[in-house]
């Protein structure tokens, strides 16, 4: 190296995600160099961990918890996929070999960056340092032996990447640049076409391209050499180009040809790297049908066969695309390994992982990495040959078995289309026959505990982060796994409502005045006022055909449908009613038999183009569902009122009859009379809600809102809409089971239509009505301060109310002291809770995994035990 | 809440000695401030031939509750939903509040204190008590078989939940009225302390101190009495119900008044039995067909020479208390998604107080089984005892899964009930399941093709058994099989078919 080297800028190359260790003995200068050339953050020094367990940088007794330290610290932001600086001597072997691990361990590339500066410059800056001026000769003198000894063998320990500099200038003069990894590709957007195995099926393949849109370029002997996509589009290959089929030199030919005009990119499979490997002389067993590749390369000019030589040589074992938010590989990868660099991840991007058992085709069982897979990159991959290809969890299998007579599979990103070309025949005869092996596709897509249980935060697109504590998310637990329907149907529960703001009305503890003046306040004019059916709240999937196999492609089951409750237990299953068959699920297949006959005729499926809809309803009676609730409490607390205040007024009224001077119960017993009035009074609210089921005819659906359709979320849109949708299916129901809505629509800023929306609400609730919601008719609605508007509020009928607040609670006493309730807990729940629903609708609408719309759904059941005011 | 205590007058006595002996003016409507509200005194009949006095309590409902909340320690903003109903009978029925009641207003009367007529208050005499709402768990038959024995003539009528629904059948109250000759101290103390038994209430709110108190009445009379273990037991239970109400379980209680249900219809992972001895000292009888099931069980996890050991659903963590027992499990591992379950199983294994060598050897989670579960892989052997039958058969396929597909462990174990042997239980109606929860109970067929067929989908051969005495027709009253993993090297060797 000559001095005018030394002085000219030296670039130290780092890739974007690697673990920097610096080497040099005490005085070398690292810590300035860490501190000129990176982050704080991005250090991490052996002193400063000394410090933390010790208070003594220099403490050496304290050197191996400090390594300790320094090790948890630096492997936490590597897996966290963060460029990391270990700033020690490093000049042992023993203390490399730790790192080098390290960084295997988070499959990131090891650098070395040695500081080997002159003994006496390193001396001279230790005796300047008052902590270090101490430090014997001979420390100084061990480390530059050691570090002499050392600095032939760093890349053999396994360092990438190994800059040495060696004088004060060298040091001055350096630059650390980062490079990117060869497997980052997220500037590229796209669009792709990600196409599948292709094992030499040559025809199939140039089939698949046309219908893709590509134009292929042919040469002079009419073989396929080029295809691009006139929209620009790029191909992207899984790998498995090679083997078994009948063309393997016309299939490399036109992929390399497509790669290397930048028509495509191609991530390698384990039958290219087999066939590298031979191809580079190397020793390999010749199986699955490696030998049709090597007899048909033999055919070709030796040119033809270096080349492919070194394209298997340059493939790169993944790549991530657009934005990192698509991840293409051969045989899948979980998402600790997208965008990492190691053996293990290029192993696993061309094997896949596996269980380490074999089945009885004396196969290796593949690992159902799949269904583990949480991450929000798509990834598209190909290797286990299925008869279709199916997404699951953000992962889709394209490998369709072509060349086991089955089919070429294209997935068009974003586009997320999938493009099919059945195979010409059968080229190869598989080992074992196709069957739909894809991970968790017969056990109903599982879920992981992880997804749900602990304390957990929720994204939500309208709400920001919402928490669930540890301890709602186990009592959800308990509820969502022992009573629970199917959670592949489960897709939606229904948010909590909080009440209007108290009124203060004499008489009235809720008032509809509050609910308009709120509204009002928020800055929404348009409120739908709706009747509030007491019953039960029942979420009803209704699929189109009964037998429910157009559904079985949406939730992954068989389904004529299902209606469940708040806390998502089967509604109607156990419940029979006289005239249908006494067994489990009759009367919900007779119920939604109704329903799909109604929205069949009103045309909600055609018109949705869906083959189900999701509907919130209320079912009724109430005594259907709650009966146990009303015998036990409201019907029991009549029964003892009745009795007990009938024997104290007669003892009263018998008392007064005695006529003795200063006997005076007149206060006493007039007080009894109200209660027993109250008492009465109570017993006919609850009656009111409660009829005897003598048969399918007597229960009663009363839906009032279109939640979602295939690939849509309804529940966003506006209420008139909703109601427009709902009257249709109501009008068309020939049967008894549909209950028509009463709605008012009321002017916020209209005295006189808050005026007629109060008027209809007394009028509903004095013909016994539990009372009305009051919405914005645009349902989704925010502030001019951009805050989520309550998307409804419940007014309850002052009668209604006795069976909440007790049967006196309108006496003043108690109002008045009923009125100090508090509602911001409520409100808030009902709004975490509302944004959670939509979440899960959203989520569902765009197919987004199961566990993504479970976790939400799980989310509103988790909070619906947070303690708040039951009667609120 | 009403009752009145009437007496009958001889020609020595007129019968207006009652006021004497109640400390209370025949002609006088007197009122008290009591803790629950105000109670009245008055005689709608006070003659020399006959008199009775009443006692009238004003529950207010409103205090009731916020004091329901704040006695308890908690904030305002907290409410209990336990005690926080103002829809109650409390204000109406004769339960611990109207005994309270009793005890403040009779005060003296119920101590047998009489200066004036300390005779009167010394002998028995003919009185007739009404209450007109008793709430009675047990029925018309219990309120008999409580006060009969104490030499009452008892009319006790259920009263009807609503006329308006006649198929809702009777209440749990009745109108009550006793006859007979007693001293009035005690028949004061026995109302005192057989009101609050009646009732049985979940929820109430007496003090603690005032529930010792309790017993102190009983005496003269508790002792020789025939139900005296009834009326102790509903005493304590009463006392553990306020404390688990408290504090235990009030999310899942939340969720279950969210679907208009009752706490226990979720939370009921522990018989009620076991939940209220709460580590007392009283070990319930164990049924010897649990000890048999668990003695299968330890035999097959010996011969599979398993020593890691998951106890999937393990309840109250009886088998893995058998398990810790034998030093060659070296891990012990019960899962249950029940939180009160989990509770009263570190309970009682005494986990917190267990050595260190010992407590590394055993772990207890939440989890649940229609899940996967990554803690759960790796193990040797899992045990899945009487709990299938606990999910919904279209669960199940999530819960092979979870067990045999991810967790894989190579043992598994499987207990459940054989349902042909239910027609020797004498004492299970015909048709009926073994326990209220359980979704479904199998024939030995049944059985028999569930665990092949999940064997064959994972891997696994399966051998079948019997645990407790088989019957020739209707074979044992538990099934049993015991999954085992096909490994690589046995995978080519297995015949198919034969041992599956």
């Amino acid at each position: 190296m000559t001095d005018t080297e030394a002085r000219s800028p030296r670039t130290l190359s780092v890739p974007d995600l690697s673990l920097v260790v610096l080497v040099g003995t005490t005085g070398s200068g690292k810590s300035s160099f860490a501190a000129k050339h990176f982050l704080p953050t991005q250090v991490v020094s052996s002193d400063a961990c000394r410090g933390l367990v010790s208070d003594d940088p220099n403490d050496q007794t304290a050197t191996g918890d400090a390594f300790d330290v320094l090790h948890y610290i630096a492997g936490k932001r590597l897996a966290a996929g963060r460029v990391t600086v270990v700033d020690a001597t490093n000049v042992q072997p023993e203390s490399r070999r730790q790192l080098i691990q390290l960084a295997r361990e988070h499959d990131v590339l090891p650098v070395a960056i040695v500081l080997d500066l002159p003994p006496q410059l390193c001396a001279e800056r230790n005796s300047r340092k008052p902590d270090r001026a101490h430090f014997p000769p001979r420390v100084l003198q061990r480390q530059q032996g050691e570090l002499r000894r050392s600095l032939r063998h760093l890349e053999r320990e396994g360092f990438r990447k190994v800059h040495v500099l060696r004088t004060e200038e060298e040091v001055d003069a350096a630059q650390v640049v980062y490079e990117k990894r060869f497997n980052d590709l997220r500037h590229l957007t796209g669009p792709f076409d990600v196409i599948g195995d292709i094992h030499g099926c040559r025809s199939e393949l140039v089939t698949l391209l046309g219908r893709l849109g590509y134009a292929v370029t042919r040469d002079a002997e009419g073989r396929a050499v080029d295809a691009a996509h006139p929209d620009g589009r790029t191909a992207v290959f899984v790998g498995d180009l090679v083997d078994r089929g009948p063309d393997t030199p016309g299939v490399l030919r036109l992929v390399m040809g497509m790669v290397a005009a930048g028509h495509a990119l191609c991530v390698p499979g384990n039958h290219e790297n087999k066939l590298g490997r031979a191809l580079a002389g190397r020793k390999v067993t010749v199986s699955h049908g490696l030998q049709e590749s090597l007899d048909q390369l033999a055919a070709e000019p030796p040119e033809f066969v270096a080349e492919v030589r070194e394209f298997i040589k340059g493939l790169v074992s993944h790549y991530l695309l657009d934005g990192g938010r698509l991840v293409v590989c051969h045989a899948g990868l979980p998402e600790k390994y997208h965008g990492r660099t190691s053996g293990r991840v290029r192993s696993h991007a061309l094997y896949g992982d596996t269980t380490g058992e074999t089945d009885e085709y004396g196969l290796p069982m593949r690992y159902p990495w799949a269904e583990e897979y949480r991450g929000q990159a798509l990834v598209v991959y190909g290797h286990t040959p299925t008869p279709t290809a199916n997404f699951l969890n953000n992962t889709i299998c394209l490998d369709t078995g072509c060349v086991f007579g089955g089919k070429m599979t294209a997935l068009r990103y974003p586009e997320r289309e999938l493009v099919e070309v059945e195979a010409e025949q059968v080229w190869y005869e598989p080992v074992r026959p196709l069957i739909s092996d894809a991970p968790g596709a017969r056990e109903g897509r599982p879920l992981a505990l992880g997804d749900v249980a602990g304390k957990r935060i929720v994204e939500t697109t309208h709400h920001g982060r919402v928490a669930v504590r540890e301890e709602n998310a186990a009592a959800a637990l308990e509820v969502m796994s022992r009573f629970a329907i199917d959670p592949r149907l489960l897709a939606y529960l229904p948010p909590t409502m909080a009440p209007v703001a108290t009124s203060q009305r004499e008489g009235y503890l809720e008032h509809p005045d509050e609910a308009f003046a709120a509204y009002r306040a928020d800055g929404v004019r348009q409120v739908v006022c709706e009747e509030k059916h007491m019953g039960s709240r029942a979420v009803v999937l209704v699929c189109r055909d009964a037998e429910g196999t157009a559904a079985e492609k949406r939730f992954g089951t068989a389904t004529g449908g299902q209606i469940w409750t708040r806390t998502g237990r089967a509604f109607l299953d156990d419940l029979t009613v006289p005239g249908l068959p006494a067994e489990h699920g009759a009367l919900t297949r007779a119920v939604l038999a109704r329903l799909r006959a109604a929205a069949e005729d009103a045309g909600l499926f055609d018109e949705l183009d869906s083959d189900w809809l999701l509907l919130d309803a209320e079912l009724l009676p109430w005594s259907l569902k709650a009966e146990g609730l009303l015998r036990r409490q409201y019907a029991a607390v009549g029964a003892a009122s009745g009795a007990a205040l009938r024997a104290a007024r007669t003892a009263l009224a018998t008392t007064a009859g005695r006529g003795v001077e200063g006997l005076d119960v007149a206060d006493l017993a007039e007080r009894q009379d109200h209660r027993a009035q109250d008492a009465e009074a109570f017993t006919e609210a609850y009656r009111r809600y409660c009829w005897t089921v003598e048969g399918l005819d007597s229960v009663r659906l009363a839906p009032f809102q279109l939640l979602a359709a295939e690939g849509a979320n309804l529940a966003v849109r506006p209420h008139d809409q909703h109601l427009a949708w709902i009257d249709r299916l109501v009008d068309a129901d020939t049967s008894p089971l549909l209950r028509p809505t009463r709605r008012l629509v009321v002017d916020t800023e209209d005295a006189e239509s808050c005026a007629a929306g109060a008027a209809w609400w007394e009028e509903l609730t004095a013909r016994g009505s539990e009372g009305m919601v009051v919405k914005p008719m645009a349902a989704l609605v925010r502030t001019e301060g951009s805050r989520l508007v309550q998307p409804g509020v419940k007014v309850r009928g002052r009668e209604y109310l006795r069976i909440i607040y007790g049967p006196d609670y309108t006496r003043p006493a108690h109002l008045s002291r009923l009125r100090s309730r508090s509602l911001g807990h409520k409100r808030s729940l009902a709004l975490r809770e509302y944004a959670l629903g939509i979440e899960a609708l959203d989520r569902l609408a765009a197919g987004e995994p199961l566990w993504r719309v479970h976790e939400t759904v799980f989310a509103v059941l988790a909070l619906e035990s947070e303690p708040v005011d039951p009667r609120l | 809440m009403f009752l009145t205590i009437s007496t009958i007058g001889t020609d020595q006595r007129p019968a207006t000695d009652l006021g004497f002996l109640l400390h209370k003016h025949p002609d006088k409507s007197q009122s008290f401030t009591t803790a629950h509200g105000l109670a009245h005194v008055f005689y709608p009949e006070a003659s020399a031939e006959r008199c009775t006095a009443a006692l009238l309590l004003e529950v207010d409902p409103i205090s009731l509750v916020r004091r329901g909340r704040g006695a308890k320690g908690r904030g305002s903003g907290s409410p209990d939903f336990a005690l926080s109903q103002y829809v109650n009978d409390r204000p109406y029925a004769a339960s611990s509040l109207l005994a309270v009641a009793l005890s403040a207003v009779f005060k003296s009367a119920m101590k047998g204190d009489c200066k004036t007529r300390p005779e009167l208050a010394a002998e028995p005499q003919p009185l007739v008590i009404e209450l007109p709402a008793v709430p009675a768990k047990g029925g018309a038959e219990l309120v008999r078989g409580l006060f009969e024995p104490l030499g009452w003539q008892v009319e006790a009528e259920p009263l009807p939940l609503d006329v308006s629904f006649p198929e809702w059948g009777d209440s749990r109250y009745v109108g009550l009225r006793l006859t007979g000759a007693l001293r009035l101290a005690e028949a004061l103390s026995q109302l005192y302390v057989l009101l609050p038994v009646l009732d049985d209430a979940k929820h109430y709110w007496v003090s603690p101190d005032e529930v010792d108190k309790l017993l102190a009445r009983g005496e003269g009379w508790l002792a020789e009495h025939p139900e005296r273990q009834l009326i102790v037991r509903r005493y304590f239970s009463r006392r553990w119900s306020l404390a688990r109400a408290a504090n235990d379980r009030l999310e899942l209680a939340r969720l279950a008044e969210a679907d208009d249900r009752e706490p226990e219809e979720l939370d009921n992972a522990v018989p009620e039995e076991t939940a209220t001895a709460e580590g007392e000292p009283e070990e319930p009888r164990p049924a010897p067909l649990a000890v048999r099931r668990r003695a299968a069980i330890v035999e097959r996890l010996r011969e599979a020479n398993a020593k890691r050991v998951l106890d999937l659903g393990c309840g109250e963590a009886a088998l893995v208390a058998e398990l810790l027992k034998d030093r060659s499990f070296t891990e012990i591992v019960g899962v249950e998604v029940s939180a009160r379950a989990l509770a009263i199983a570190a309970r009682r294994l005494r986990l917190e107080r267990m050595n260190e060598r010992q407590a590394a050897r055993v772990k207890l989670m939440q989890g649940a089984l229609t899940y996967t579960d990554a803690r759960l892989t790796g193990y040797d052997a899992a045990v899945l005892s009487e709990v299938i039958e606990h999910l919904d058969e279209e669960r199940l396929p999530a819960l092979e899964y979870a067990v045999f597909g991810a967790a894989r462990p190579g043992t598994v174990v499987v207990t459940t009930p054989n349902v042909e042997y239910n027609v020797r239980w004498e004492t299970l109606p015909a048709g009926q399941v073994r326990h209220a929860d359980h979704r479904f109970e199998w024939d030995r067929a049944q059985f028999r093709a569930w665990a092949e067929r999940t064997a064959g989908t994972y891997g696994y051969t399966v051998a079948l058994g019997p645990v407790g005495d088989e019957d020739p027709e209707v074979g044992p009253p538990t099934q049993l099989a015991a999954f085992t993993r096909i490994d690589d090297t046995t995978a080519t060797t297995t015949p198919k078919g034969e041992s599956r």
